[in-house]
């Protein structure tokens, strides 16, 4: 059936079974590839998107979940002032290197500053010890999220 | 891939020559001789002095590096970007980066003898012919503007750009003079001048990345992101036992469910071809495929383990022999044996494994992140038929490679599903499939001895190594009288000094499993054996950790970096109970490096790793806060891999299947890491894997001093560091 959902503040329909987890509509259906694939089980954030303002991993958000709530994105996170804070200390830090969690990261770190403004080290580990990274960044992109705070 | 290929003296032997682009413009290409070690000449296809293309410079000032090596997360583009900018005198700002297309004559790295990343060789590769290339460029724009002007070249001089003229305050940019060079010929060898160290603007500063910005938000496309028009998805079941094939599927519950395009069924897998992912993956659940095992059903850990037990009782093939070790051991005051095992090791790369294909017949287009695009070119051409010509690659960033895309597996899979679907199909393999069909680190199963003097110092040290050979099947080539220098690499290269000194290699290929390069290749392995047995010699001899090694090693720089590493975290500082200091030291692709870890342990035997001080001494340093970032990142990536990783096989079968029971580190298990670099002035030595390789002994060491409890097995069972009280 199609489900029309909001997607950065534009509606977008699409012809999916009930069950389509969200993070299939944006990359497949829609075109939106910046929200990752990492494990399918939400296991490892890096398909981390915000639904309603809640950090939500996309990959396992069936469509017919959502409702009317609106979906916000990597791709639109830097329109919004702690998203855009965020990734300016993201490069001020140079904390990415292969860069596929990032869009997690990011889009958790956002979710996290929005709720604790000043978080401790304790806090930081506790929101972000879902969004797993390969390549070891941990350090820079705590170290970010404290930064954006400055 | 050893450290004794390194001697790469690319620059007495390279020629550069200049030309007109296509389309207009300068072109510098350049030259790299093969300057394969011996082992590895036999792999060369390529001509020597074939041409390079690395450069373009348009009318419009733009400055386009193609990459010879991919990006995966190690910062080789903005590295590479330094050494052409460098020599070029342009701004980053000003160049542009291309992936390679797939020619191992134009991009082959010498070292690997292919256009391949890997072994942490890039830097080393490049690092002179980069700025070659940069330099003759500005060269021939310099000759050009100062032949505008009717003056002397040396007059002038080139800087972010353009060329000045201080005399006469003229000027030209580098656009305005690309047709008049391009006309010129190639100066003169003893006219390009290579800049001093201490001239260098760029090189040696925190330069940040170039492709942060698209990294942070969501635009750089992987390999996995790319879509095509009129492209259907796949979804993959490989046989779960190696060597089996689909026995049953039912193909009619698969097209039953909405989106399902085409089942395809060949030897080793079946694919559900659909119009989106969600739609694959339902229709693979509904084919319930019932597969026929084969001849591997019975594989599992413990005969593999046998296996190796078993080969251990056998002669090795001999990697180092000095003086006389049985006889030393005989007559040592004190003699240790010990035996360690390190596990099987997926990749796990955040960007599952994925390769989208279009299929025509009579050409074929690979589009995927890979770290060996030729490679999977000459597969391609050999599984199909097809010329070379006719299959082009596509390449794209990584999601993270760590050796696991230097294997084309993934991308002939993709092709041979492909081949069966009218136009575009990705292939997207799930996390599952991700980790029970990759081609694992190899399990190493080595046993060694060491006699001590009467003061505690080594006579006699004998090392026999039981593993698969990775080169064997990736370089056979370079696989003489059945010695596999991977295997054996750190190990018969030992840094102590012992006079007596045997080390030895015995082949152990276990059926059903295939084994590749891992981040660190080697080095992970035998720097955690070497590591922990000169630790267990400290302690027998009753003497410091620290103070053992240094009387054992005669080379500066790796006393070097042990002092450093050994200072900076505070050695011999009191700690609290159930804490621990342990260090290592390495050489390893052309780089030297200490670690020291500080490491708790519960009463319930669980471990803290609080902090890491890793000190290292990689020559010059192209980018400072790179080497900061591989030292955080290996060292995550090795320490995830001793306290959690272990690929175990029952039934055939590989038991892990996603990040619950492969575990990754998280952040809330992630230790402190500080670099402290030894400023040198020797050539860049190689960096990206060599952190993996000195964190698990570094580790082990440290549970030692805080337990007494020697970890001879990866990883670490930490049922052995419960409290007794």
């Amino acid at each position: 059936m199609a489900f029309t959902i909001s997607i950065n503040g534009t509606a977008h329909t699409a012809d999916v079974d009930a069950d389509t987890p969200l993070l299939w509509v944006l990359r497949d259906v829609i075109g939106m590839c910046g929200t990752k694939f990492g494990c399918g089980v939400a296991l490892c954030g890096a398909c981390t998107v915000h639904i309603g303002g809640v950090p939500a991993r996309s990959c396992a958000t069936p469509i017919r979940s959502i409702g009317d709530k609106a979906i916000t994105t990597i791709e639109a996170i830097g329109q919004t002032p702690l998203g855009k804070k965020l990734q300016q200390a993201w490069l001020d830090l140079d904390v990415v290197q292969c860069g596929y969690c990032q869009s997690g990261q990011i889009m958790s770190a956002v979710a996290l500053l929005a709720n604790t403004p000043n978080p401790s080290d304790a806090d930081i580990d506790a929101a972000m010890a879902g969004n797993v990274c390969r390549c070891g960044t941990y350090q820079r992109i705590r170290a970010a999220i404290h930064r954006a705070m400055v | 891939m050893s450290e004794r290929s390194h001697s790469l003296s690319l620059d007495r032997r390279s020629f550069l020559k200049v030309g007109v682009a296509v389309g207009g413009g300068l072109v510098v290409d350049f030259a790299i001789p093969l300057a394969f070690r011996p082992a590895l000449a036999q792999v060369a296809t390529s001509p020597a002095f074939a041409p390079n293309a690395f450069i373009r410079i348009d009318r419009r000032n733009a400055v386009t590096l193609v990459m010879p090596s991919v990006e995966m997360g190690q910062g080789i583009y903005t590295a590479m970007a330094m050494l052409l900018a460098e020599e070029l005198d342009v701004s980053l700002e000003q160049v542009r980066l291309e992936h390679a297309p797939p020619n191992n004559a134009l991009y082959g790295n010498s070292v690997l003898g292919e256009q391949a990343t890997g072994d942490s060789t890039s830097i080393r590769v490049f690092w002179e012919p980069l700025r070659q290339a940069g330099a003759v460029a500005r060269t021939v724009l310099i000759e050009a503007a100062a032949q505008r002007w009717g003056v002397d070249a040396s007059s002038c001089r080139a800087a972010r750009g353009e060329v000045v003229h201080p005399a006469s305050a003229r000027r030209l940019s580098y656009g305005d003079l690309v047709d008049a060079a391009a006309a010129l010929p190639v100066p003169a060898r003893e006219r390009v001048v290579l800049k001093r160290p201490e001239e260098f603007s760029l090189i040696g500063t925190r330069v940040k990345r170039l492709e942060g910005p698209d990294k942070v938000t969501g635009r750089t496309e992987y390999g996995i992101d790319v879509r095509v028009p009129g492209m259907k998805i796949a979804a993959i079941a490989i046989s779960p036992v190696p060597g089996g094939r689909p026995k049953s599927v039912n193909e009619a519950a698969a097209r039953a469910v909405r989106g399902v395009r085409q089942i395809v069924t060949i030897d080793e897998a079946v694919a559900v071809v659909a119009d989106h992912t969600w739609a694959a993956k339902k229709g693979l659940k509904a084919a319930a495929i019932q597969w026929e095992d084969g001849p591997n059903a019975n594989v599992d850990s413990g005969s593999i383990i046998r296996q190796h037990e078993e080969a251990l009782r056998q002669t090795g093939v001999v990697a180092r022999h000095e003086g006389d070790a049985e006889k030393a051991l005989a007559g040592a005051a004190q003699r240790l044996d010990a035996v360690y095992r390190l596990p099987f090791l997926a990749h796990a790369t955040m960007e599952p494994m994925n390769c989208t294909v279009h299929w025509r017949g009579n050409a074929c287009d690979i589009w995927v992140g890979t770290q060996v695009p030729t490679r999977t070119q000459a597969r391609a051409s050999e599984m199909t038929g097809l010329p070379k010509e006719a299959i082009s690659i596509h390449n794209h960033f990584l999601g993270g490679g760590f050796g696991r895309r230097l294997e084309p597996d993934g991308n002939l899979l993709a092709v041979k599903i492909a081949r069966h679907v009218s136009g575009p199909v990705k292939v997207i393999w799930s996390r599952e499939e991700d980790i029970q069909h990759d081609l694992y680190r190899p399990y190493y199963y080595d046993r060694l001895s060491a006699g001590l003097d009467t003061k505690g110092t080594p006579v006699a040290w004998t090392h026999r190594v039981s593993g698969s050979s990775i080169v064997a099947r990736w370089i056979p080539a370079a696989f003489q009288n059945g010695l596999d220098f991977d295997a054996v690499q750190c190990a018969a290269d030992l840094p102590y000094k012992v006079p007596n000194l045997h080390v030895d290699y015995v082949r152990v290929e276990p059926p059903g499993i295939q084994t590749t390069w891992w981040r660190g290749i080697g080095a992970t392995h035998n720097v955690f054996v070497v590591e922990s047995f000169i630790d267990e010699l400290a302690h027998a001899a009753r003497q410091d950790p620290v103070a053992y090694r240094t009387a054992l090693i005669s080379e500066a720089r790796l006393l070097g970096v042990l002092t450093l590493a050994a200072e900076k975290a505070g050695w011999g500082k009191p700690l609290p109970a159930r804490w621990g200091r342990g260090i290592s030291v390495q050489f390893a692709f052309g780089s030297y490096l200490s670690q020291v870890a500080e490491v708790e342990v519960a009463s319930d035997g669980s471990i803290r790793v609080h902090r890491i001080v890793c000190a290292a001494d990689c020559g010059i340093v192209v980018n400072p806060d790179t080497i900061a970032a591989q030292v955080e990142g290996g060292t995550l990536f090795g320490l995830t891999a001793a306290l959690h990783g272990a690929i175990t096989l029952k039934n055939g079968r590989v038991e892990q299947s996603n990040f619950h029971d492969y575990r990754p580190m998280r952040m809330d298990d992630a230790p402190v890491i500080e670099t402290h670099l030894v400023k040198s002035t020797e050539s860049p030595g190689g960096f990206g894997e060599a952190p993996t390789a000195a964190v698990a002994p570094a580790v082990t060491n440290a549970i030692f001093a805080a337990t007494g409890t020697r970890i001879r097995t990866l990883p670490i069972d930490t049922a052995l560091l419960r409290s007794p009280g």
